[in-house]
């Protein structure tokens, strides 16, 4: 019995060597046709707090990567993409970039999703002379003034204090007065309130109430209850998806009164939070930045989110892929432009044309300003209207968020006030 | 503002809430941490499964979030079973629970991590229930029923605990094995066997707040980190081993934050909550209703 063990032993260990030996053979010649791709590297948050929106986006990338292959590669070469998974995780990052370009030698590198994880990037990137187009970083070029460096996100070339203004001009043309700002003790949500204020003290509102509060928050209704003690005109919140579901439910648990209530909350983009929220969402007023909408109906933008849909389900992520997989989709396009537009892969002829042209994507033409960012601010305002419960059809469909803001891609009027 | 009686009752009331919610997320850990001195770290992470379960059941079966936490609890304390057998063989038996132990229960904190991301992904999931979303005014006080369903279930888990710790020989056993366990051999009680009731009971509880946990807000994968900090704290803070003086110590916590969030920046509740427990440490270092060693 026990020689029969070891004989079957002996047999595995020799099957294992000979496969040992025989993979890389068989691998050869895969390999020298490898040699002619074109290697895309970056790090993605497909774990850790924001790994819900990172697998979305790669979802929207491995898209895009196939459709340029279909139609034969950039430059006549197939494109592969070389990842990690950060992690969400800012001591990953410098590390897997490094990796990137010193061991795996990619041709293009483009930035993780998020603040936390581009800005770390950014000195191996800068060190490298590398075009770095970037996922939804809030202001992160603010500090390093990088000339290489292209942000997606539409948050206009003044990010921190653009991304609010819409919110604040629709508070001003109303009449209001007093504000309440709530956010998080969080990198973006900081960032967002900044701008906030900012846009608060600039249009000559009253500030009656501005505290953060810990992201490990369990429960808002105290922090609402505060906020209503105040009895502000408009509450703005920068909040992250748990603590902005909190403050729906405890807005709405508590009955708050005020006149506009939203402004910075990240997670009410998300399919399964709007499902969940449903009529609680009404007459709330939100950042975002593609919803269905006629006037923002660009070319390609359903046939993505068709193929986006189809891979998203069952995957555990976004189903309907509004918020940042066309973004993501788009920042490689806008690469993949560039490399074909100048047939190189040149970092200094790339990021001329970065820095000059207007590209034709399917979230819009995109056009970067002297910092990267866009040169204009196309951050919506949306409001929430009319929503049923446990319904996630509705909002696929224009109607359930009307743009409100800017004027340019308008679609409604704001409905007033959001409870009395 | 704090003269408010308004804001002061319904901050009361809101700590007390909160406070309950903590208890749920604590007991186990009183158990495992305080009374088996098992630092099980993975405690938090078990409670996401729960969350999970209850997520799952409620969108295929409609069942009520609460029901399914309550019905998977002997699945759970299987689980705790098995988990503690696996500890005792490896650790426990060769005298090595101190680092290796803790360790082991690292990974395990990760490994269920991975595989709720592997098999659901990434996103946040949320439960539906008729309570969620409704409010009860009672006076100036305002209870949502988002908050008083996780209090009251938490109560009852608590209290049914408490007399089967209290009144039952396999609960009068779990906490002799904490305080003398040769003498309970001498007794004739095996050890290890009501450890491992103990530590199927501490996994059951995990059951029961992770569905609290889901009905009160969004839960995904990595979200049991936020809870590992507050929940040794409020072991330790109770007393370790003692299941009344748990509930205290979560009911202060909760406290705690509600009066910082409502009548202070809310961004000190942490430094708060864990300043009394460091002041509280430093006036009595077994805790609040801890035993004197």
């Amino acid at each position: 019995m026990a020689h029969s063990f070891w004989r079957r032993l002996a047999g595995m260990a020799g099957a294992f060597t000979a496969l040992a030996v025989l993979i890389p053979a068989l691998s050869a010649g895969p390999a020298l046709a490898q040699e002619k791709t074109i290697k895309i590297g970056f790090s993605m948050a497909l774990t850790g707090p924001l790994g819900a929106g990172g697998k979305s986006a790669l979802i929207a990338m491995e898209i895009w990567r196939d459709d340029v292959n279909a139609k034969g590669g950039l430059l006549g070469r197939k494109v592969e993409f070389v990842y990690y998974d950060d992690a969400t995780n800012p001591a990953k990052v410098p590390p897997l970039y490094t990796k990137l370009l010193d061991v795996d030698k990619v041709d293009l590198i483009v930035s993780s999703y998020g603040t936390n994880v581009i800005v770390p990037a950014m000195n191996i990137v800068m060190r490298k002379k590398m075009v770095f187009p970037s996922l939804f970083g809030l202001a992160v070029n603010d500090e390093f003034k990088y000339d290489r460096y292209f942000q997606i996100m539409p948050a206009g070339p003044d990010p921190k204090v653009d991304w609010s203004r819409g919110f604040f001009e629709l508070a001003k043309g109303k009449g209001l007065e007093t504000v309440a700002l709530a956010a998080a003790d969080a990198e973006f949500s900081q960032n967002a309130v900044y701008g906030a204020r900012k846009n608060a003290q600039a249009m000559g509102f009253k500030v009656v109430y501005d505290k953060s509060y810990p992201p490990s928050t369990t429960d808002f209704a105290p922090i609402v209850r505060a906020i209503q003690a105040t009895n502000p005109d408009v509450v703005y919140v920068g909040s992250y998806p748990p603590d902005s579901v909190g403050m729906v439910k405890a807005a709405n648990e508590l009955q708050l009164k005020t006149k506009l209530f939203g402004g910075g909350m990240v997670g009410l983009q998300f399919a399964a939070i709007q499902k969940n929220l449903g009529p609680m969402l009404d007459n709330v007023v939100n950042y975002d930045f593609w919803v269905p909408a006629s006037t923002l109906n660009f070319p390609g933008i359903d046939a993505f989110l068709k193929k986006y849909q189809q891979k998203a389900a069952g995957a555990g992520v976004d189903p309907l892929g509004h918020y940042l997989p066309p973004w993501a989709y788009a920042y490689l396009e806008v690469l993949g432009q560039a490399v074909e537009d100048t047939k190189s892969l040149d970092q200094d002829k790339l990021a001329k044309h970065m820095q000059t042209t207007t590209y034709q994507t399917i979230v819009g033409p995109v056009k970067f300003g002297s910092n990267g960012e866009w040169q204009t601010s196309r951050a919506l305002m949306v409001q929430f209207r009319n929503l049923k419960a446990d319904d996630l059809d509705q909002f696929s469909k224009a109607g359930s968020r009307v743009v409100l803001h800017p004027p340019s891609v308008k679609t409604g009027e704001l409905v007033f006030p959001y409870r009395q | 503002m704090i003269t408010d009686p308004v804001l002061l009752s319904n901050a009361i009331v809101a700590g007390l809430l909160l406070g309950g919610f903590y208890t749920a997320v604590a007991l186990g850990l009183s158990i495992a941490f305080g009374q088996l001195d098992i630092v099980n770290i993975a405690h938090p992470a078990f409670i996401i499964i729960g969350s999970y379960f209850a997520y799952l059941l409620g969108a295929m079966h409609g069942l009520d979030p609460v029901l399914t936490g309550v019905i998977l609890t002997p699945l759970f304390f299987v689980l705790g079973i098995v988990v503690y057998r696996v500890y005792y063989a490896s650790f426990e038996r060769t005298g090595q629970e101190s680092l290796s132990g803790l360790a082991f229960f690292f990974g395990l904190m990760f490994i269920i991590e991975v595989t709720l991301i592997l098999i659901y992904g990434v996103d946040y999931r949320l439960v539906q229930a008729s309570y969620i979303g409704v409010n009860w005014k009672i006076g100036i006080v305002d209870i949502p029923l988002r908050m008083a369903i996780p209090f009251a279930t938490s109560m009852l888990m608590t209290i049914g605990l408490y007399l089967f710790m209290s009144k039952t020989f396999v609960g009068r056993a779990i906490l002799a094995v904490s305080q003398d366990r040769q003498a309970l051999q001498l007794m004739g009680a095996n050890p290890v066997r009501i450890k491992q009731i103990a530590f199927g009971l501490a996994l059951a509880t995990a059951s029961v707040a992770g569905a609290l946990l889901i009905i009160i807000g969004p839960v995904e994968p990595s979200i049991n980190r936020e809870y590992i900090g507050r929940a040794f704290a409020i072991v330790v803070l109770g007393g370790m081993g003692s299941l009344p003086g748990t509930v205290l110590a979560a009911f202060i916590l909760g406290i705690a934050e509600s009066f910082v969030n409502t009548f202070a920046n809310p961004s000190w509740a942490p430094a708060v909550a864990f300043g009394a427990l460091l002041l509280t440490l430093a006036i009595r270092p077994s805790g609040i209703l801890g035993r004197h060693s």
